[in-house]
């Protein structure tokens, strides 16, 4: 039981962490390369806006689901449910 | 509230995450999604149905001027990405948005209040953002995935969807190969599009009720920027269901 506590818990933190690295470095590259395409084309700058809040909410998909499931095992962990069960 | 002591961390916040569920097994209706997520859909719809029945052509009012904002953004979004022949798109696009938005933005209410005016109905659990269900986010993806399977048959009829499945991208030679990838898309789609949204929203609710769990003089430090931050979030993640949804669809219609 308590092996499965502790598997939970690194389970946890890689989730959140690897999740937090790829949407970190996936930003980053989203907004550098939107402010290099603004500074080129400032008329477009409204369009690339909508644009780029389009991919940022792709970019945050899985890191969020990530989050999601990290949290259901953190508060309630399904792995105790089939042990007790 | 029935517990004679104060409820532990974990309790309280077990007790946060139940739904009012009614049933056993595949028959288990979260009865507080459904009356909530159709609460706000008659009222925001309901309102929105009067003020275009009332609808002047001459000085409009507030409440016209903000439906027209929203519909002419939708609007524009629709024309700049789909280009087929569907009179169904903008309104699924509007009503996607609109009642997203009203369903995201039931997280900004305090996270003890629900709760608090079930327990006064007899009701020991009550999840006030719907979309915080998979139930519900599930629902709506799959909808629009099968409408996307209509929209397929409609635009291409079943002969030209079928030659689609087969030979886009490899070509006619490696069909089994087009039809996987194909089926592979056609999967992560709907299952992404609800998870990115659930994902969202559970996380969000979990940090507010995490800062539930503090003291009074903690909270409004944490709780603040937070608040703040999700009333992008919400708006963001309604914004990316409509537009994924109108994507989708454009992609169903157009040929090669």
């Amino acid at each position: 039981m308590e092996h499965v506590l502790g598997m939970t818990a690194i389970a946890v933190a890689i989730l959140i962490g690897f999740g937090a690295l790829g949407t970190a470095l996936g930003f980053g590259l989203l907004g550098g390369r939107f402010l290099e395409g603004a500074a080129r084309q400032p008329e477009l700058i409204p369009q690339l806006q909508v644009k780029m809040f389009i991919v940022a909410g792709l970019l945050d998909a899985v890191s969020m689901i990530g989050v999601g499931i990290a949290m259901l095992l953190l508060f309630s962990n399904p792995l105790i449910t089939v042990l007790k069960g | 509230m029935s517990e004679s002591a104060a409820p532990t961390a974990t309790e309280y916040i077990q007790h946060h995450l139940t739904n009012f569920t009614v049933g056993q097994g595949f028959w288990s209706f979260n009865l507080d999604t459904l009356i909530t997520s159709a609460f706000l859909g008659l009222v925001i719809f309901g309102t929105m149905f009067l003020v275009a029945r009332r609808a002047t052509s001459g000085v409009p009012g507030k409440l016209q001027s903000l439906v027209e904002v929203v519909i002419e953004m939708v609007q524009e979004q629709v024309n700049d990405s789909f280009h087929g022949d569907s009179k169904l798109l903008a309104p699924l696009a509007l009503t996607i948005f609109v009642w997203v938005f009203a369903i995201n933005a039931m997280d900004m209410l305090p996270v003890d209040l629900a709760p608090m005016v079930a327990s006064l109905f007899g009701i020991e659990h009550w999840k006030v953002v719907p979309t915080t269900d998979p139930n519900h986010t599930f629902a709506m993806s799959l909808t629009v995935f099968f409408l996307c399977i209509f929209g397929n048959f409609a635009a291409k009829g079943p002969g030209g969807y079928a030659k689609e499945a087969l030979t886009v991208p490899f070509g006619p030679a490696m069909a089994p190969a087009n039809l996987i990838f194909r089926i592979l898309e056609d999967l992560a789609k709907p299952i992404s599009l609800s998870l990115r949204l659930f994902g969202n929203m559970y996380a969000g609710e979990m940090v507010f009720i995490l800062i539930g769990l503090m003291p009074f003089y903690i909270q409004w430090i944490l709780g603040a920027p937070w608040a703040i931050f999700h009333i992008l979030v919400i708006t963001l993640q309604a914004f990316i269901f409509m537009i994924l949804t109108v994507i989708y669809m454009s992609m169903a219609y157009e040929s090669h």
